[in-house]
């Protein structure tokens, strides 16, 4: 007791000293120094930053679709997490940005043409099975958009399936969603969309998808801000390009070539955004380069021997069930060696 | 920067690390000031790692500066000796920042001390020479860095003389002596190197010599190259090579200086000693010239008082065994901003809960944060984004450690080599998430069960 108040008369006649009272010290564990650039906040701020240019050329290219899909989807991520944070009277979490990212996200995949419910169902389904009943961020296993597209894709089939992209005759505004998709084309028609169309946009699709100039800008952003991982888009476009070269070199003279694989569908769209996912993907760079190029390949095996026209969601879906078993593969070896085993005395 | 060392297998690098904003600039420009000797020294029974040593000295007992006054029977430890002259108090306890509660021996100064640019020259100061460390033999070299008490003066405090004794299983062939200051803040190796290079050298020489090493590499980080230019001066016609590695936080880690300098790595668990090498500091070696040559105990040391939450960030000499307090009250107090009061650096250092502990062998800087600096965002989940993999020097999964420790799941960190980490503290620097990473890999290192 005694020497508690000799520190304080100390503490006190320092700061008497020096005219001012003395400082609080606190004590905590170290390091006591933080990288305070980057927050799993700014991270999710970043993702959305990134996909800007998509949701710009969304919105130009589908009209009053795009403004009406994305708002819906957002909003109903948004309340999803509140209602059901609520409802396991956990603190409220939409203040990180991760359901409005999986919002727009869930949006730029469906396209243009689905109805408001679809965008509602999908939201509640994308949160609540995709992330809460895991135990909310940073718990989940599967990309959460992805879950609820492909709830939606099963619950609505006609709805997504490959004439789904295409309006009815007389409900169209928006002369984008009057043609096929490209590769529904090409799947049907063997008809080969110009390889400009493609890299800007003017296509049918869904709203994310169209335009590769725009996903490359954003993706290359959030791989520079070292918010998403490069290992994964580039070992997803090796996968890609290793099975559209054998599949071009199976069937020469075609003209549907690997260009057209890498800048049609949603494969930049997923390779850039939605495999990037850090919560779904290994923590480990080998990791990340196994699950790019199983990401990729399995797109491509997709595209050629299925009936969808997409295979980018399934592909994810299944590569996300892998991380687990990838990460424990993956363990890195320590600098020095593992930890030697203890000798018995 | 070329792509190997001169003559050296290494690159002067090593993967992964963080930088860190190196704030030297607040102390570095300050020449060593020596404190006057304060009105009561505390000197602590355990100020290595290894065993304490027990009182040699009885209350109300004289003692003259530079008596021994605790030693220890025990082979990993190091006798303890008086800075000033006085007498013995009756002994007492205190708390070091890293938590260990030891005894001490408080001595309450008395008499005429020597003091200002005596002291300096007494133990830094004359002559010393860069060659005839042949002369001494080996075992003599070691007893009288012993009875020093010499312990590592780059924050683990082993005691030298444990280091330094020749082993016929693991034969030495490089002495590698460690300048590289790699925590933020941190000047007091610099200022070292800068003011007093020759008995860093001749004590290198003698400490080679010791444990049979016939290369001696000086390694200084590129921040630092003043220091770098003085030394090779200084050891200028001697078989010491100085050599410059790149600035990354944790270089001066001997896990990490060792790869970078000479390609080799150290085994988990096992010391540089496995690879052949040994790694003192560069104060070390100069209170090793100081032991050997003049037979001066270990009782003073350089300690940086940095930071922007000191009045006048300055250099010191001071003696073992002054109060924190005394220190920051000679450097024109706290500022008003002031929250955290670090022993160490930034990184690996300790915040003290009283300013009234004493200062010990080991402690190399006093760094002062302001609220602004320890700032910090709450704590989140993680989002498994990878960073702290991307960082770790020892190519670890910091995330997953973290894990384990706090679900007290031993087998996932062992298959995660949780008692590999080293505690640096890039992985906790470096998330995101704020999560406190380091400390749950220290408590879960604490609560393993060994095998």
């Amino acid at each position: 007791m005694a020497e508690e108040t000799e520190q304080q008369a100390q503490g006190a006649a320092a700061g008497e000293a020096a005219g001012r009272p003395a400082p609080a010290l606190h004590v905590a564990p170290g390091p006591h120094l933080f990288d305070a650039a980057l927050t799993t906040r700014r991270m999710m701020l970043d993702v959305l930053i990134g996909l800007l240019p998509v949701v710009a050329w969304a919105v130009y290219w589908f009209r009053f679709c795009a403004v009406v899909q994305l708002g819906v989807c957002v909003l109903s991520c948004v309340a999803a997490e509140a209602i059901f944070t609520a409802m396991r009277r956990q603190p409220v979490s939409i203040g990180d940005f991760s359901a409005v990212v999986t919002g727009v996200i869930l949006g730029l995949s469906l396209p243009g043409t689905c109805p408001v419910h679809v965008g509602v169902i999908g939201g509640f389904a994308a949160i609540g099975l995709g992330k809460l009943v895991f135990g909310g961020v940073g718990m989940n296993i599967f990309n959460p958009a992805m879950v609820g597209r492909a709830f939606v894709m099963i619950a609505f089939p006609g709805l997504l399936a490959a004439g789904g992209y295409v309006a009815k005759s007389g409900g169209a505004s928006v002369a984008a969603v009057t043609q096929a998709t490209p590769l529904t084309d090409f799947a049907q028609n063997a008809k080969v969309a110009p390889l400009m169309d493609l890299l800007f946009g003017t296509t049918n699709g869904s709203l994310g998808e169209v335009s590769a100039a725009a996903l490359l800008i954003g993706g290359l952003y959030l791989c520079f801000r070292r918010t998403a991982s490069w290992e994964i888009p580039v070992s997803a476009a090796a996968g890609l390009v290793l099975v559209a070269g054998i599949d071009n070199l199976v069937h020469p003279g075609a003209q549907w070539t690997v260009l057209h694989h890498f800048f049609g569908g949603a494969f930049l769209f997923g390779a850039l955004f939605i495999a990037t996912d850090p919560v779904s993907s290994p923590i480990t760079p080998k990791g990340k380069w196994i699950f790019g190029l199983a990401f990729g390949v399995l797109v491509m095996l997709m595209r050629i021997f299925s009936a969808y026209p997409e295979g980018v969601m399934f592909s994810v879906l299944i590569v996300n069930a892998l991380v687990p078993l990838i990460n424990r593969w993956t363990i890195p070896r320590p600098v020095g060696g593992p930890v030697p085993a203890a000798v018995k005395k | 920067m070329s792509s190997t060392l001169q003559g050296l297998p290494g690159t002067g690098r090593f993967a992964r690390g963080v930088h860190p904003p190196g704030r030297k600039s607040l102390a570095e420009e300050a020449s060593i000031e020596v404190v006057p000797p304060p009105a009561q020294v505390v000197i602590p029974l355990l100020q290595h790692t290894g065993a304490p040593c027990h009182p040699l000295v009885k209350t109300k007992q004289e003692v003259t500066a530079g008596e021994m006054i605790g030693d220890s029977e025990a082979f990993i430890s190091a006798p303890v000796h008086t800075p000033v002259s006085g007498v013995v108090q009756r002994d007492s306890v205190t708390t070091l920042p890293n938590g260990r509660h030891v005894k001490t021996v408080p001595i309450k100064t008395g008499g005429d001390q020597r003091s200002g640019e005596a002291l300096w020259n007494h133990i830094y100061g004359g002559d010393w020479p860069t060659d005839g460390a042949d002369r001494h033999d080996p075992q003599e070299i070691v007893n009288a860095v012993r009875r020093a008490g010499l312990v590592g003066l780059g924050g683990a405090a082993f005691p030298t003389h444990v280091k330094l004794k020749r082993n016929d299983a693991k034969p030495v062939d490089t002495l590698l002596v460690n300048g590289c200051e790699c925590e933020p803040y941190l000047t007091s190796d610099y200022r070292l190197m800068l003011e007093a290079p020759r008995p860093i050298i001749a004590g290198a020489l003698l400490a080679a010599h010791a444990c049979g090493a016939t290369r001696i590499v000086i390694a200084v980080e590129d921040n630092k190259l003043p220091a770098a230019e003085k030394l090779r001066d200084a050891a200028a016609g001697s078989d010491v090579t100085v050599t410059v590695v790149k600035t990354k936080y944790p270089m001066g880690g001997e896990r990490q200086v060792v790869p970078a300098t000479l390609k080799r790595e150290v085994p988990t668990g096992g010391l540089p000693l496995d690879v052949g090498v040994v790694v003192i500091n560069v104060g070390t070696a100069a209170a090793v010239a100081g032991a050997v040559l003049r037979g001066r105990p270990l009782t003073h040391r350089v300690v940086a008082v940095t930071g922007a939450g000191i009045a006048r960030p300055k250099n010191l000499l001071v003696p073992v065994g002054i109060r924190y307090g005394e220190l920051i009250d000679y450097c024109g107090g706290l500022t008003g901003d002031a929250a955290r009061v670090i022993a160490g650096g930034p990184m690996m250092g300790f915040a003290l809960g009283s300013l009234d502990v004493p200062v010990t062998k080991g402690t190399s800087g006093v760094v002062v944060l302001t609220h602004e600096d320890v700032a910090k965002a709450a704590e989140t989940h993680c989002v498994r984004c990878g960073r702290c993999v991307d960082v770790c020097p020892l190519h670890l999964v910091p995330t997953k450690m973290a894990q384990a420790a706090k679900g007290r799941d031993w087998e996932l960190a062992r298959r995660y080599y949780l008692t590999a980490c080293c505690e640096c503290g890039c992985c906790a620097y470096a998330c995101p998430a704020s999560i406190p990473l380091v400390q749950l890999i220290r408590v879960g290192k604490a609560q393993m069960p060994k095998e």
